[in-house]
């Protein structure tokens, strides 16, 4: 969707605003927040598409005002009552108001290293060939979904080339919805700075975009 | 500039909300709001074009969740800040008087301007909107840069906001009525189509 | 959003702000529910606040200065080079290593939300997280760097990379000549965070 999470190329944000000797987090409740997120998301049963689609779901004014750990916890929040792990009335009141759900049993303290550093993966075995090489010509869709895309708004209908072709996986598009992974064919795809924002340099922006997003130029 | 004011295509602020009688104003306030910053424009110190940009300028979170005269005071604030105008001795402008009022709205302040440059494109002729990304005022919307559409009318020679607005000058330019379908602009297929006002410089020819 | 809303969330004493009373009563839910193990959402805290940060990905890039054939490695299959050195896991199942040269500045960023090389770098920064940099790297990236502190020569080409896939990117910074006879101990304490994202140099400290 074209929501206010889609900030490439957006102005009026003022300067980047790096902290010296950053914390990993600023208040308590971040830290909590984080811990939920992570310790849920294994009982859960849904995909990080579908988290970030959650978090793109606030009202994009909301979005901008509010921190990072409050999308969190606004995604966390909606992704609990639409998986029926909990409902409104219980997460306003902090109180068991519904029968618990049956849901894979929750990591424990002892399987934490393991789940964080263990082995996963996008990866999906390919159903067809790739369509692109590196160095083709390709041309992104200009395409308007309603839900949950990778393929930010400054790219769209521009002409780029193929870096690099990670392999095929997951498609967040579909992913995001619970329709499915689909799998398609990933690639790096690299644009001029001129192409994409009409500037006269040679720098170059590169994406990660899936072949459903492109068509040969 | 790409700020919060750019608003065409995007998704997520819920459905339009009619309000059965509504009132021209809602509050009190917002019809003071609206007198001010009229009454204040009539001194000259500034142009429609600087005022807008001056309310596009506002942060980006702070303009999505503001109401609209919210916005204009901001916007107000801002032009009077940039001109030192809200500290020292007051400038010596020539206020707007109650006399004056009714001339000034029926006159308005027409932007239309005389030129002996041709214009470069004619009705039906199909042109691309440039892919540009000025930080400054421009009423050329993301939606549109890339794009190809077509001339649907020629308005004349007009004030050209993005020179104007940075107090270069009205600079004039021919003005467009350009049509772009929806499938151009959104991909979505569908006849219908979107029109919006251009100016040549924000024009060329496809390629 | 610099400081992402925290200042109008800080209360004083032990009386705690709107939103940390919301996130107590969905932890005591979920707690209570049975869905979160205690011990383990601390672990899971902890894990991110003390045993996996930018120290991986600095020995990474120490490695990779030192030892020819592991840097060859690195840049052919990055995500089996890291995982050599015991870095994997969430946020870097699949990882793309970028060189930067004399001729090609690459820098890291997600416009679309926080994509970031957990293993190697740990969580992100809120500079990072936030809209003014989100919105500006892809457009106005020099402009950036100038910020950051760095002036690149207009000879260098800047690549920006938009995390938009699963895949996460780590810069290896130039390393800096003086540091020839340094060990690569020594080396993986010179290079920082922001380097390895790509909005700053590696520079020996006076």
């Amino acid at each position: 969707m074209n929501g206010a999470h889609d900030l490439g190329g957006a102005m009026g944000f003022g300067p980047v605003a790096p902290e010296p000797n950053e914390p990993v987090f600023h208040e308590d409740w971040e830290r909590r927040v984080y811990g939920l997120m992570a310790a849920v998301g294994d009982v859960g049963g849904w995909s990080i598409d579908e988290d970030r689609s959650a978090c793109e779901a606030m009202s994009p004014a909301t979005y901008l005002k509010t921190g990072y750990y409050e999308h969190w916890l606004h995604g966390l929040e909606y992704l609990l009552v639409k998986h029926g792990l909990a409902t409104p009335q219980e997460i306003a009141t902090g109180k068991i108001l519904s029968p618990r759900k049956t849901v894979p049993e929750a990591t424990t303290a002892g399987e934490v290293w393991e789940r964080v550093t263990g082995p996963g993966s996008y990866l999906r075995q390919p159903q067809s060939p790739a369509r692109f090489k590196p160095g083709d010509k390709v041309r992104t869709r200009n395409i308007h979904p309603e839900t949950h895309t990778r393929l930010p708004r400054y790219a769209r209908g521009r002409t780029g080339e193929i870096t690099l072709v990670h392999g095929c996986h997951v498609f967040p598009d579909s992913n995001a919805m619970g329709t499915g992974e689909d799998p398609h064919w990933l690639y790096a795809v690299t644009f001029t700075a001129r192409e994409l924002w009409g500037r006269d340099t040679a720098d170059t922006v590169t994406l990660d975009l899936w072949e459903p997003y492109l068509e040969p130029a | 500039m790409n700020g919060p004011q750019d608003l065409g295509g995007m998704m997520g602020f819920g459905p339009i909300a009619p309000e059965p009688n509504e009132p021209v104003f809602h509050a009190d306030w917002e019809r003071r709001a609206f007198g001010v910053v009229l009454a204040m424009g009539g001194l000259g110190a500034w142009s429609i074009d600087q005022s807008r940009f001056a309310r596009e300028s506002m942060p980006p979170a702070e303009y999505l969740s503001s109401t609209y005269y919210e916005i204009w005071l901001a916007g107000l604030e801002r032009l009077m800040r940039e001109r030192g105008m809200l500290e020292g001795e007051p400038k010596k402008l020539k206020k707007l008087t109650k006399d004056e009022v009714a001339s000034r709205l029926a006159r308005g302040s027409p932007c239309d301007r005389a030129t002996n440059k041709q214009a470069r494109f004619k009705p039906g002729d199909r042109v691309r909107a440039r892919n540009i990304h000025p930080e400054g005022h421009t009423r050329l919307p993301r939606y549109v840069r890339g794009h190809v559409g077509e001339i649907a009318r020629v308005h004349g020679c007009h004030v050209f906001p993005d020179s104007n607005a940075k107090g270069r000058g009205e600079d004039p330019q021919w003005l467009y009525a350009v049509s772009f379908s929806a499938h151009e602009l959104w991909g979505h297929d569908t006849a219908d189509s979107v029109t919006l006002d251009l100016w040549e410089p924000y024009l060329e020819p496809p390629a | 959003m610099a400081h992402d809303g925290h200042d109008h969330d800080h209360h004083h004493g032990s009386e705690l702000s709107p939103i940390a009373l919301r996130v107590k009563a969905l932890e005591s839910l979920l707690i209570e529910k049975g869905y979160v193990d205690p011990a383990a959402m601390d672990a899971l805290i902890e894990t991110y606040e003390t045993k996996i940060g930018p120290r991986n990905g600095a020995r990474v890039v120490a490695k990779a200065w030192t030892d020819p054939a592991y840097r060859k490695w690195l840049f052919e299959d990055a995500t089996a080079a890291i995982a050599s050195l015991g870095y994997t896991g969430r946020q870097g199942e699949h990882m793309v290593a970028l060189e930067n040269t004399p001729d090609t500045h690459n820098m890291v960023v997600c416009t679309l939300c926080s994509c970031y090389p957990w293993p190697v770098l740990g969580l992100p920064p809120v500079w990072y997280k936030s809209p003014p940099y989100r919105s500006r790297a892809v457009i106005d990236p020099r402009g950036v760097l100038k910020e950051f502190g760095v002036e690149l020569p207009a000879t260098t080409q800047v690549k920006v990379w938009d995390s938009t896939a699963e895949i996460r990117y780590l810069v290896i910074p130039m390393r800096p000549a003086e540091t020839r006879d340094w060990s690569e101990e020594k080396l993986a304490e010179i290079v920082t965070r922001d380097s390895m994202i790509g909005t700053g140099l590696v520079q020996v400290p006076a």
